[in-house]
């Protein structure tokens, strides 16, 4: 292990040690830490904890999108995570789950919100279908190429396409329908009650009533109704997510990850897994594409959807601990969070961001939250390492007798 | 030799008929005109030289190589249009000279891989939890578990498979592929590196597995471990079946002998 590595290693000894404590709780107290935790995290934006809450930007529309980032993850997670599938495109499942919904509601129809984000799903699941058909027959390297041209393939078609508002883009899109009386203002803000929000003073918290919530409002005003809709999504995704994984699917993801011929000579028909895995993330993709497009700004063009968020989406699975649900999740969030966090650098906050990412591969290559297979193997070679150095000191302390 | 033999050659049904299977690589022809069959409820033994073609006759059965000309067929079933997870379905299961395990994932849930093979479960299955899943799922685990009490590393199940020792992870190997639940299984050398004592082990393993019911196509090296478990040997040579008999006549057979220990110019 490096220098920094091992500088930074009590923080990680200490994620492990959590987890474990985690993991070794009885089912009811892992169930009520989890409700906790739900709770903890639907509350963030109206809480504004100092240090963590942004000053600079709108902290609800940050949560926002760490929420999008993360339900992001946790789909490209099954693709790369369980079924070993390296995917460089994903941001075309995003752009054509926002797509489908931008013409649905906006540009071509007016359909609801949530009559759209089903289609939108089903559009993108279909789309990673007729992808992965075809390309999922080539492995490793050759996929990572082939998905690359296919992120990059939707946004320019996209591009040139008038029929999709071509570089214009599509505005407009409809927010979700508000829950309860609709707004109308300036007088009635709309919803069925308000929340307020605290608001700090130093350490001392106290509550504003100026900027509370209304329920559940979804407006160009406020970004936190669409986070709590965004990570109710995540929660259910995360629910299925472990349903599947512990069953005879993840088990075929994860032979088929691990050596795809023994796979084959022990009766799982691999190709038929990796095309669900693969239409799995697809279809989670375009939800988190779908919440996009509809989101506070309404607006999406072929701008939205570069090949860098590609490259961020596959980063925050990877810095997260990919195979982890939980490890996803936290890099995803990690991803969107910290540029928004350093704005206050202006121009430098790329900068520390890469800088964070750094730091992050070399003090835990294996991720934030690894599975659990991942430090037990690290663990196990760590012994190994050990016993070999034993092994070594005792030749060297023997040698001198020798002589 | 096999004093302990409850196979009868006389009443024997062919499950697995290799019939004149020939594989080219371009120039280089691996198998010539193989044919030979394994029945139902025998040991069967391919041996041969290094570079026989025994590993390359596995593999045309399990589905990895196409046969140029000829065909293998499975309980009279053509092999040589069928997907390899298909081969797998139909009953015939192999494990790997070179180790294959899933190596990060657990004992257990390495041999559960085998026992899923005929499982219908999918995606929604999975998600909404069917009693088909409930019944697939224990049904899975009960058999994994019996499998690997059955090759002795029961203890080590919630190790990851990577951490097993070296004779472990073959039997694990073994434990995986008759957790397919095959009619008929392939071992490719499986005493590969084990010192004699775990050979004695491992031949009583071997028995075992066809005692409860399991046609076994043993690949091995090891004469003595070769003479001692099989009813019936094949031996091949540069691509060619040159002899097939009881181990007692394979030991005398002068073809055999000359393969193995080489021939003296002269006398020949």
């Amino acid at each position: 292990m490096s220098r920094v590595g091992s500088y930074f290693s009590p923080l990680g000894q200490a994620m492990d040690a959590v987890s474990d404590g985690y993991k070794r709780q009885h089912p009811a107290v892992k169930a009520l830490i989890l409700v906790l935790v739900a709770l903890f995290f639907y509350g963030l934006p109206l809480l504004r904890p100092p240090l963590i809450t942004t000053n600079e930007i709108d902290f609800g529309g940050v949560m926002f999108q760490v929420a999008a980032f993360a339900l992001v993850a946790l789909g490209l997670n099954i693709v790369i995570g369980y079924a070993g599938l390296l995917d460089l495109g994903y941001v075309g499942f995003y752009a054509t789950g926002a797509y489908t919904t931008g013409v649905l509601t906006s540009q071509h129809g007016s359909w609801p919100f949530f009559l759209a984000l089903p289609v939108a799903i089903a559009v993108t699941m279909v789309t990673g279908v007729i992808l992965g058909a075809p390309t999922l027959r080539v492995r490793g390297d050759y996929l990572a190429i082939v998905t690359l041209g296919f992120g990059e393939i939707i946004r320019i078609c996209v591009k040139n396409i008038e029929w999709l508002g071509a570089s214009a883009g599509i505005k407009d899109i409809p927010h979700p329908n508000t829950i309860g009386p609709a707004a109308e203002p300036p007088f009635k803000p709309g919803g069925l009650f308000e929340i307020p929000r605290l608001e700090w003073d130093g350490l001392v918290p106290h509550l504003d009533k100026e900027h509370s919530v209304h329920f559940l409002v979804f407006g160009a005003t406020n970004a936190i109704p669409y986070y709590w809709l965004i990570l109710t999504a995540l929660v259910l995704v995360l629910l299925g997510d472990r349903l599947v994984k512990n069953s005879r699917v993840g088990r075929a993801w994860e032979a088929t990850r691990e050596d795809e011929d023994a796979a084959e000579l022990m009766g799982v028909p691999t190709f038929k897994f990796k095309l669900m895995a693969f239409a799995l993330g697809a279809a989670i993709g375009g939800l988190s594409g779908s919440f996009y497009a509809s989101g506070q700004g309404g607006y999406i063009s072929p701008d939205s959807f570069p090949l860098l968020l590609s490259m961020l989406f596959v980063a925050a699975v990877i810095v997260g601990g990919s195979g982890n649900r939980w490890g996803a999740i936290a890099g995803g969030a990690l991803v969107a969070y910290l540029p928004e966090r350093f704005r206050e650098f202006a121009d430098f906050r790329l900068l520390f961001f890469g800088l964070a990412l750094t730091v992050l591969a070399v003090w835990r290559p294996e991720g934030l939250l690894p599975p659990r297979r991942t430090r037990r193997a690290k663990a196990a070679a760590a012994e190994i390492e050990a016993l070999e150095e034993g092994e070594l000191d005792e030749q060297l302390e023997e040698e001198p007798r020798n002589v | 030799m096999s004093e302990y033999s409850p196979y009868d050659a006389s009443s024997a049904k062919a499950l697995l008929e290799v019939d004149h299977v020939t594989l080219r690589f371009g120039g280089l022809t691996a198998l010539d005109d193989v044919s030979f069959t394994i029945n139902e409820g025998e040991i069967l033994g391919l041996i041969g030289p290094n570079g026989a073609g025994k590993t390359t006759c596995f593999n045309v059965m399990t589905g990895v190589y196409r046969p140029t000309s000829g065909e293998a067929r499975f309980d009279g079933t053509s092999l040589t249009k069928l997907k390899k997870h298909k081969i797998t379905q139909l009953g015939l299961a192999r494990t790997f000279q070179n180790i294959r395990l899933f190596k990060s994932m657990t004992v257990l849930e390495n041999v559960m891989v085998g026992t899923d093979a005929h499982s219908k479960v999918g995606f929604w299955d999975a998600l909404l939890r069917t009693p088909r899943h409930r019944r697939t799922e224990a049904a899975s685990l009960a058999r994994a578990k019996e499998l690997l009490d059955m090759v002795g590393i029961k203890a080590r199940h919630d190790e990851l498979a990577s951490n097993l020792s070296y004779g472990d992870q073959r039997r694990l190997e073994i434990a995986r592929a008759m957790g397919t639940n095959p009619k008929l299984l392939c071992l490719d050398e499986p005493a590969a590196g084990f010192n004699p004592a775990e050979k004695v082990k491992l031949m009583e393993l071997i028995r075992k597995v066809r005692d409860a019911g399991y046609t076994v196509l043993l690949i091995e090296h090891d004469m003595r471990l070769v003479m001692g478990v099989t009813d019936r040997i094949v031996v091949l040579e540069f691509g060619q079946k040159i002899a097939e008999g009881a181990p007692a006549e394979i030991r005398d057979n002068p073809a055999v002998i000359a393969a193995y220990l080489g021939v003296d110019e002269d006398a020949s």
